[in-house]
């Protein structure tokens, strides 16, 4: 038995909606779309125009910083509209699908070394899954990480069931774990959640990786929590990581020469009324599986609740999520909510009456609960922050622009994402993924 | 509360910007959000929040002190009615108490939230809700025969000077209630200190030192027993006196997860350690009274309750509230036993250890930096 490695500071959200182990499979049509807003750091420099035919592959667009990396379409059919928004910035790229799913030509795989791997996983669309840190942007392929990370389970609020959904795919994910490997001298760490019913994990018997077992609450899953608990990043070196699903894609492509961009997402959340799994191409529309009841205001989200991106109902889904959350908006009045007993909120402090029942999932909704404060309490962040880094005192450097001392601070190892959960306690309402993510561009920049 | 709610949202227009009200909008914005939590809802970054807020957290510090202000203002009807020998019913002890207490209240609070209006008001910020917290405070830690007017001058003093020169609640680095108590005892040290001021209209006859006072001027005889200074039948200022009571508003303040138990009980065990090193010392009479007895003495247990551990002016780091805490048990007991001219020290303590909780915070966070730093080192060399 390998040794567990505990999460004991962090928190569980339990929200109603959990998807049910139960896969729907959507057919190609309709509206696709690469968002190069998903992309921090990438300036996007388009390949094509409205209106010209793309295959399952084409490439659309390309970063500004490094030509070779593409982002590809995932559907066949053509562009349908170029979406931009202020100073003419690229939001997203619409793609009507024929519903062919015609691919681009296959590729030859018999005779695989690391260029080539690399080579074809920047035309075919997949290097943008692999991320680094510092920063939490794609992957520079000039680089040799010392390790990548591969997280195999979620626990963000309502996450897909890494157990359920990947069942099947073993074979394809140890296809893309050798295919990674041949990217790196170092290691491979995948972990897994230590199951409770005493049930070996899927991914147990997993070759050509190094086996890390998490237990404890969010943010055991966050794979910037796995790092820093595995092989903490320090200052010169860059670690790679990739969600499971793009392994799963990239194990396909190496194993059959075609490109296919799947994924299995969880429509969860409570406003929807069946919660269940949907297998569909990346990009895909929420219209496409849900249509959100119009007499209520629900707030949709493309990935979850915590990290997630804020969606109209005929939004899409971004490129590193893997669900469609929908939670009730909250624009309503309280009245005198600040002394009422509660019995009905959630908060991680017992301030509200709603400790007497610790298991009760619960219908958050969007209100704020409040007003933006300056930092009054202290001690709060530490209680679902797992690290060795002192996360009030970075965001302080962070807010006076300290860059030496976000730097000694620690802002190389994290990303807006590990800031999450301090962000939904806080008491004083501070927007901390977005100073924390302000903090590292302006950082990049600093540093060139 | 529909009549309420349509009542702002008819006058809310005047309010807003453009509206011929707006440079009140600070003040209405504080009645607004006191009758309803606003419908603000989330625009970027996570899309669910916490339900507690600053008004919650607030609140349930002041409701935290309410045991010790019922106790205290049953004690001040008590203390008064013992020293004039006269035997009455509980009712018209608690209705003396009420006659003295509610008044401070008053005050404090009226010239607490005014300075606050007139500050945000002036800086177009929000109303910060410390304010509730301070305006309890100060009557906690005064004598039940404190002038009314000192009162209000020492909270104007304390709010403008401790808290909003340095832009509000969040920002000051003294706790504002104990620079009020700190302003009185230098300003006006004659209605704050002595053996007359802690029992209201006390009669000439009766004694009416506190506990401290007594060890202070060498009559340790006379100190009451313990069973006493934990019901708190005794001397004192208006909160301080009952341990029971503190407890209650500890258990309160710990149980909610809002104040840091850190703080509390590396104070306490500071006050404890430092007091039972005097004791094998005992060099003199005062270091020979038992350590656990300092702690049932004067403010102390309050303070290290209600006003050690706020967190704007305490450490702010893990580490660095155990060594915060424990300097303040440490200085309590230096300033009570080894000078002279205090017979009180939590007070000075709190304040003193305020000024220094930055440059502890400064350490820690340094040997934080180090650790990380090491860890590269080993990294290279393996």
């Amino acid at each position: 038995m390998p040794k567990v490695i505990k999460i004991k500071r962090g928190l569980d959200i339990k929200l109603k909606g959990k998807a049910k182990c139960e896969v729907v499979s959507v057919d190609n049509s309709g509206l696709f779309a690469i968002r190069p807003i998903d992309f921090p750091n990438v300036i996007a420099k388009l390949l094509l125009k409205e209106g010209d035919l793309v295959k399952v592959g084409s490439p659309i667009f390309y970063s500004k910083n490094d030509e070779q990396i593409k982002f590809c379409s995932p559907v066949s059919g053509t562009i349908k509209e170029i979406v931009r928004g202020d100073k003419r910035k690229l939001l997203e790229i619409t793609i009507e699908s024929d519903n062919l799913m015609e691919k681009v030509a296959p590729i030859d795989v018999s005779n695989l070394n690391a260029d080539f791997i690399q080579k074809e996983l920047m035309e075919k669309g997949y290097w943008p899954a692999i991320r680094q840190r510092p920063f939490h942007i794609i992957a520079n392929p000039a680089e040799k990480p010392k390790a990548i990370f591969i997280s195999g389970f979620d626990s963000a609020p309502l996450a897909p069931d890494y157990e359920f959904v990947f069942a099947q795919r073993i074979s394809e994910i140890q296809r893309g774990i050798d295919i990674i490997a041949k990217l790196t001298e170092g290691k491979v760490h995948f972990s897994t959640h230590q199951v409770l019913n005493g049930k070996d994990s899927i991914f147990a018997n997993l070759k050509n990786v190094e086996m890390h077992t998490f237990s404890g609450p969010h943010p055991s899953g966050n794979i910037g929590t796995q790092i820093h608990h595995i092989d903490p990043l320090n200052k010169g070196e860059a670690v790679w990581y990739i969600n499971l699903s793009d392994v799963v894609n990239i194990g396909h492509f190496f194993t059959t020469g075609e490109v296919q961009y799947e994924k299995i997402i969880a429509l969860c959340g409570s406003e929807v009324e069946n919660p269940k799994y949907y297998k569909v191409t990346s990009g895909v529309s929420l219209a496409k599986i849900s249509k959100p009841n119009p007499e209520v205001f629900t707030r949709m989200i493309s990935g979850n609740v915590l990290t997630g991106s804020q969606i109209s109902e005929n939004g899409f889904l971004g490129f590193y999520d893997s669900q469609f959350t929908l939670i009730p908006e909250g624009n309503y009045y309280e009245f005198f909510g600040w002394i009422m007993p509660g019995f009905n909120k959630f908060s991680l402090s017992k301030t509200f009456f709603s400790w007497l029942t610790p298991n009760k999932e619960y219908a958050l909704d969007s209100n704020y609960h409040g007003e933006l404060r300056n930092f009054v309490v202290t001690g709060q962040y530490e209680k679902v922050f797992p690290w060795d880094i002192m996360p009030q005192q970075l965001i302080k450097s962070m807010i006076i622009k300290d860059f030496d001392q976000m730097e000694k601070l620690g802002i190389l190892e994290v990303a807006e994402e590990d800031f999450a959960l301090c962000e939904f306690i806080c008491t004083s309402k501070m927007e901390l993924q977005e100073i924390v993510r302000n903090s590292i561009d302006d950082f990049m920049k600093e540093m060139i | 509360m529909k009549i309420v709610r349509d009542l702002i949202d008819k006058v809310k227009p005047n309010f807003q910007k453009g509206g011929k009200l707006y440079f009140l909008h600070s003040t209405f914005d504080a009645f607004e959000t006191f009758f309803f939590v606003p419908n603000h809802v989330t625009k970027k970054g996570a899309h669910i929040r916490d339900a507690i807020d600053l008004k919650r957290t607030m609140i349930f510090v002041v409701l935290a002190m309410v045991p010790a202000l019922m106790f205290g203002i049953y004690n001040v009807g008590y203390q008064h009615y013992l020293s004039s020998g006269a035997d009455v019913s509980f009712w018209e002890i608690a209705l003396y108490g009420l006659m003295k207490v509610v008044p401070i209240i008053v005050v404090s609070y009226v010239t607490c939230l005014a300075v606050e209006f007139t500050a945000a008001q002036i800086k177009g910020h929000t109303i910060n809700e410390g304010v509730l917290v301070t305006g309890m405070l100060i009557p906690l830690v005064m004598p039940p025969d404190i002038p009314l007017w000192m009162v209000a001058v020492a909270s104007v003093f304390s709010i403008i000077f401790a808290k909003e020169v340095f832009g509000g609640t969040g920002m000051n680095f003294l706790n504002p209630a104990l620079v009020a108590r700190a302003f009185i005892f230098f300003a006006y040290p004659a209605e704050i200190s002595g053996d007359k001021v802690w029992i209201a209209e006390k009669a000439d006859a009766f004694s009416g030192a506190t506990p401290l006072g007594l060890a202070a001027s060498g009559n340790f005889e006379q100190l009451p027993d313990v069973q006493t200074m934990i019901i708190g039948l005794m001397p004192g200022s208006i909160g301080e006196t009952s341990k029971i009571a503190i407890l209650l508003g500890a258990i309160i303040l710990l149980f909610t997860g809002i104040a840091s138990a850190r703080i509390m009980i590396s104070a306490v065990i500071g006050l404890l350690s430092t007091g039972l090193l005097f004791n094998a010392l005992g060099l003199n009479a005062f270091m020979e009274v038992p350590a656990y007895q300092h702690l049932l003495m004067g403010g102390f247990l309050f303070g290290a309750v209600f006003m050690a551990t706020d967190p704007v002016s305490a450490s702010q780091t893990p580490t660095g509230k155990i060594i915060y805490g424990f300097l303040i048990g440490f200085f309590t007991m230096m300033i009570r036993v080894v000078n002279p001219a205090y017979p009180e020290g939590t007070m000075l303590a709190i304040l003193l250890m305020n000024v220094f909780a930055p440059l502890i915070d400064f350490y820690v966070v340094d040997s934080n930096i180090k650790r990380r730093l090491k860890r590269v080192k080993q990294v290279v060399k393996s």
